[in-house]
């Protein structure tokens, strides 16, 4: 199915959020997530599922400053 | 603390100089004399002179900001000029707020800059904070973002979140109670046994310039009032692509500060503060 995944368009697997991000080797401690709008709380990425058109955004920290 | 030298005998009167100097601004319709004088009147607070504190307090000094308020515990270090521009060759091994007055005040005399050369933390944050009116992110780690976020909650301050790595930056606006806080789309700072260290990650000097002059954009649309604000959007700018991104985000009820049944109800140390800056996974 599709989503999109910070913007763009792409083809994922059926599943849940975790599962995307695993896919996408990534740590969840390290991102925030967003599906339409809203952030997900982490104990919820697995049992989100994603549908369809969701819009997902992977928000990284970006600590720097100095 | 200094009177700011716009006052003369209470009232607020541009002398000739100064509006010769800020002419530009009061040719601006929304900004005008009047707009002038509340960026006179104006404090600003630069947590961090740094990265992008050194953009910010230049542009606002230019602008005839009335108060700069400077924290920073560091000295100047060689590896800073390469985005600092706030501080010179000749300041490495001084103290960054000393620097910054001297450029500040080199740049504009009318402002008054205060100087706080100590850590920010969970015991003099709010003391600070309260002698401000907008309050602008420039620290380099987590622990502090976060302690800027809730001290600027607690004390009812809008706070202009920065962030930059390598070759990407992040701008938002926060106006407590009102827009999606730093806590409401990060929880919490990165666990330390993930976390790089941003000298290790690196950062295009450049970028430091986007991000800081955007918050000191969003500093003086707050005082003057106009325009729209940053608030519940995250801006992302990555200096590869040259693009700009627009990340909507919303307050979240469940937000341990500013949801509606908190859990933080008093300022915080939020960690490690030399546990460093998170790193995307190069993946």
């Amino acid at each position: 199915m599709q989503v999109k995944i910070n913007g763009k368009p792409e083809e994922v697997q059926n599943g849940t959020v975790l599962d995307l991000l695993k896919t996408k080797n990534i740590e969840p401690q390290m991102v925030a997530v967003e599906v339409n709008d809203k952030v997900l709380d982490r104990d919820h990425l697995a049992t989100t599922h994603l549908n369809e058109g969701d819009h997902v955004e992977f928000l990284f920290y970006m600590g720097g400053g100095r | 603390m200094a009177e700011s030298q716009w006052l003369v005998s209470g009232k607020m009167e541009f002398t000739e100089e100064q509006i010769n100097r800020y002419s530009r601004h009061i040719l601006l319709p929304e900004v005008g004399g009047k707009g002038q004088k509340k960026i006179a009147k104006s404090r600003i607070l630069l947590v961090g002179a740094g990265g992008l504190g050194s953009p910010a307090a230049l542009y606002l000094a230019a602008a005839g900001v009335g108060t700069i308020g400077l924290i920073d515990s560091d000295v100047v270090d060689l590896t800073n000029l390469q985005r600092q521009v706030l501080h010179h060759t000749p300041d490495v091994g001084r103290p960054k707020v000393l620097s910054g007055k001297e450029k500040i005040q080199a740049l504009n005399p009318d402002v008054s800059v205060s100087m706080y050369e100590e850590r920010l933390t969970a015991g003099n944050a709010l003391k600070i904070f309260g002698d401000y009116d907008v309050v602008i992110d420039g620290v380099d780690n987590f622990p502090a973002k976060f302690l800027i976020n809730d001290a600027c909650f607690f004390a009812g301050k809008p706070l202009v979140h920065g962030g930059i790595l390598r070759f990407e930056g992040r701008v938002t606006t926060i106006i407590p109670k009102k827009s999606a806080c730093y806590r409401c789309v990060f929880k919490a700072p990165p666990p330390p046994g993930l976390v790089a260290s941003c000298q290790e990650a690196g950062v295009i000097g450049v970028l430091a310039g986007i991000i800081g002059t955007i918050q000191a954009t969003e500093a003086l649309k707050l005082v003057l009032g106009i325009g729209r604000p940053l608030t519940d959007r995250l801006l992302d700018f990555d200096a590869r692509k040259t693009q700009f991104r627009e990340i909507k985000v919303r307050r979240n009820q469940n937000c341990a500060l500013c949801g509606e049944h908190p859990t933080i109800t008093e300022l915080f140390d939020d960690g490690d503060p030399y546990a460093g800056c998170a790193m995307r996974p190069s993946a």
